[in-house]
């Protein structure tokens, strides 16, 4: 038998992952519909369950709009890896002479536009519905397009420790609240200060920062994370 | 090739359970003694003798246990990460008793220092609480300390358990130095530090120094609770080796 070719380029194997993870999400539509109609359905709950008063609505906004794309994104987060660990299709990841790290960052980049993008494209329905001034439009767009990812890679890290797990979707919450918690201050408040009229480029500049750790850093944990997942 | 780097022999050493359950069993009495001195010396002196604050009156006296526990749980924390660290990299099965040891301790010291700063927050700036960075930060803290222990007690495999507990615990070291600088970066209604390396404390001696003693007490202390947990840890997770069945025999 002659020796397998692993003759791959990197780029190559991240573009492989990318598209079996958008292609297996594309087949399985529905789930996608659920952490968005979440995400809608929280933003409901504001206006009913605290104040529907205009005044109100439009200074929690930001906020609300955050809260709510965080938990969305949490909510899809335990199904990033368990289908995937279920099939076994994790432990051949695993075995393959690619970077574990490489292929984690595909797929985390495939959830995120399956997940983070569409609840960034949405946003802006919920900010009028909740009355954001209009001059926070652009800060609530920009800083969930640079924020949203960075929840995506943390969330990684949750999934990855909690996937062998039985009862691992309230755990993942435990694990990973605390850790959103910088992103969700500098992301609201890059939308408070462009409320007022402030300058957003610091908020969008330490958001892009941490974005940019989390990129380097949270695949090594996701990876390191599954191989003590898988060998449970 | 270079030449292979080596730790020190005691390093080694560390990672055998049994000889770390004989040297704690021998350092525990003596830090056990030192911890209650400390600890009785520095709060009568603090609470009883110390000058009364000119802004604070007595109601600054919960310093004494305020600043120790916050300090502590920073450090808890700290030692949990490099446990957890070692364990994963040298696989040495004593760090990973350490570094989940110190999970519930540290949640506790969190707990004492959040409860503290409260109560101590009602009579200077007027509430129990304020959303402000050190005290959010140290909240984070808490539910990092809780996260670790869930994840322990999720796990049913001792050694994955050790291991997924030091990957969550060394995520969380971003938030450590957030802490540290809080006060220093935002402008908050809480104090800056009251101990720095470099400069002398902005209090007199008659007040610093009793704080300094309830300081290292603490730290006796938790060591004390340390050993006591980790030597508990070891017992249970070595039940099937000889010497400790020859140690449950003796008695």
């Amino acid at each position: 038998m002659s020796e397998p070719s692993v003759d791959i380029s990197l780029t190559r194997v991240f573009w492989i992952t990318l598209r079996r993870d958008l292609l297996l999400a594309y087949r399985r539509r529905n789930d996608l519909i659920s952490p968005l109609m979440f995400f809608l359905m929280v933003a409901t709950l504001f206006p009913l369950g605290v104040s529907p008063e205009p005044e109100f609505l439009s200074q929690v906004a930001a906020g609300v709009v955050w809260v709510a794309a965080l938990l969305a994104t949490l909510l899809s987060m335990d199904s990033l890896f368990r289908s995937d660990f279920d099939d076994g299709s994790l432990e051949q990841m695993l075995l393959s002479p690619q970077p574990l790290a490489l292929l984690v960052l595909a797929k985390v980049v495939a959830h995120w536009t399956v997940s983070g993008l569409p609840l960034t494209i949405l946003a802006p329905l919920l900010g009028v519905m909740l009355y954001l001034p209009g001059e926070g439009m652009s800060a609530l767009i920009f800083s969930l397009l640079l924020g949203t990812p960075t929840l995506s890679l943390i969330g990684a890290i949750g999934a990855a420790l909690t996937v062998g797990l039985r009862k691992g979707g309230v755990l993942i919450t435990l694990l990973v609240l605390p850790l959103y918690i910088p992103v969700l201050i500098f992301g609201t408040g890059a939308v408070q200060a462009a409320s007022t009229g402030l300058p957003i480029g610091g908020y969008l500049a330490i958001l892009g920062a941490i974005l940019a750790l989390g990129v380097v850093l949270t695949p090594l944990a996701v990876a390191a994370g599954l191989r003590i997942s898988v060998s449970n | 090739m270079a030449k292979s780097w080596k730790m020190p022999k005691w390093f080694y050493q560390l990672g055998s359970p049994r000889w770390c359950y004989e040297i704690t069993g021998k350092l525990l009495p003596g830090f056990a003694i030192v911890a209650a001195l400390l600890l009785v010396v520095g709060a009568v002196w603090g609470l009883a003798f110390a000058p009364e604050d000119y802004q604070q009156g007595n109601s600054f006296r919960i310093i004494y246990v305020h600043v120790p526990s916050a300090v502590l749980a920073q450090s808890c924390y700290m030692l949990m990460a490099v446990a957890g660290a070692i364990s994963l990299i040298w696989k040495m099965k004593v760090a990973d008793m350490v570094a989940k040891s110190c999970a519930p301790l540290g949640a506790t010291l969190a707990v004492l220092a959040l409860a503290t700063g409260a109560i101590w927050g009602k009579p200077t700036w007027g509430t129990w609480w304020v959303w402000d960075a050190r005290l959010t930060s140290m909240l984070i803290l808490l539910f990092l300390f809780i996260g670790v222990y869930s994840l322990h007690h999720a796990i049913d495999n001792e050694i994955n358990a050790g291991k997924a507990g030091a990957v969550l615990s060394l995520v969380g070291v971003v938030n450590i130095p957030i802490i540290k600088y809080s006060v220093e970066w935002w402008n908050t209604l809480h104090q800056t530090s009251t101990f720095k390396v470099t400069e002398k404390p902005a209090m007199p001696a008659d007040m610093w120094i009793p704080l300094l003693i309830m300081v290292i007490g603490f730290y006796c202390f938790f060591a004390v609770s340390l050993m006591l947990r980790t030597r508990a840890e070891i017992l249970e997770r070595e039940k099937r080796s000889g010497w400790v069945r020859d140690l449950v025999e003796a008695r």
